[in-house]
């Protein structure tokens, strides 16, 4: 199924959760925030989110430093 | 109805053709610097009925009155008024805090609520805004003097607490605008989560301001609704790329502007 991420459009397998894509953005659950469809989702809530085809992600990692 | 004009914060009433070198005899024969509607002047003007005129003698030491009035008159009108009545919270007074803390004092903003559980140590001092004196201090309660002795009308609230789920509403639950300022990318990625889930307020936060390379890609960017991002979003702090004083105060100034920007379109 395809989803679009930070704008451009992602294939990824039916049914993946948002565990599985941050991780598959090489991502750190503990340091990113994500909206799914304009809503931010907690991420005590990432492992039992299903995405579905033609779902929009906006996704920040935020990096050390301050 | 009668028209005045305002002189060292009292009203006096205007009369036609009345000029500032006129004013000034009258009012501060002494002064050398004129503050003409926020801002200095040295041509003489013709003052019009609700202009705003601030005589201030260089290097007098006014009372405790008068001090507030000089302090005020070299704000803009119409902005000091909108931002002296809204709260601010600062997650983190390091070297992004400590330097937004002291711009909005600055500013006149009317509370800041400071959170940091940290000690000021000697490697703080390469960028952060604490003195040799407070090294073992609380940072919240050095910063606490440093704004008092900057602006002594800025209401200040600590708290002396590790910021997490726990107790981010009970800590900034208040504010108007909210400016994470932490250097840990754990604490930033909690704090604009909760923020952006649970309050109401826009969040303004930093990412990517290691070294003191391309500085000019520290832009404001707008993501989500109510999150801004300073920074470029990738350049970390690590071995070999610490946290200099330039760059981290060019972000700590562009978030500062960008809450200034929010405070003011909040009316």
């Amino acid at each position: 199924m395809r989803i679009v991420v930070n704008g451009e459009d992602k294939d990824v397998d039916d049914g993946s959760s948002l565990t599985a894509l941050v991780d598959d953005l090489g991502l750190a659950e503990r340091r990113v925030v994500v909206e799914l469809n304009q809503t931010i989702i907690d991420k005590t809530e990432y492992s039992e989110t299903a995405l579905a085809d033609g779902d929009s992600l906006e996704i920040i990692q935020f990096v050390p430093g301050g | 109805m009668k028209s005045l004009i305002k002189v060292n914060e009292n009203d006096v009433r205007w009369v036609e053709g009345m000029t500032l070198s006129e004013l000034q005899t009258r009012y501060k024969p002494k002064a050398d610097i004129t503050v003409y509607n926020g801002f200095p002047v040295t041509d003489d003007i013709e003052v019009q009925p609700g202009d705003t005129v601030s005589f201030i003698r260089r290097g007098e030491k006014p009372g405790p009155e008068e001090m507030k009035r000089l302090l005020v008159a070299r704000h803009s009108p119409q902005i000091y008024e909108k931002v002296n009545q809204r709260t601010i919270g600062i997650a983190g007074v390091g070297g992004l805090g400590s330097s937004l803390a002291i711009a909005l004092a600055r500013l006149s903003v009317g509370t800041l609520v400071l959170a940091d559980f940290d000690i000021v140590e000697p490697s703080n001092l390469n960028r952060q805004q604490y003195l040799i004196s407070q090294i073992g201090s609380l940072k919240v309660n050095a910063l606490k003097d440093n704004l008092g002795a900057i602006n002594p009308y800025l209401k200040i609230e600590i708290h002396a607490v590790k910021i997490d789920g726990s107790n981010i509403k009970e800590v900034f639950g208040d504010c108007d605008v909210i400016a994470e300022c932490f250097d840990n990318p754990e604490s930033k990625s909690e704090l604009v989560e909760f923020v952006l889930k649970h309050l109401t307020a826009p969040i303004v936060a930093v990412s990517g301001i290691a070294g003191y390379q391309d500085v000019e890609k520290l832009l404001c960017r707008k993501l989500f609704d109510r999150l801004y991002v300073i920074g470029d979003g990738v350049t970390a702090a690590a071995p070999g790329m610490g946290l200099m004083a330039p760059k981290v105060g060019v972000a700590a100034h562009l978030q500062a502007n960008k809450i200034l920007e929010l405070l003011l379109e909040m009316g």
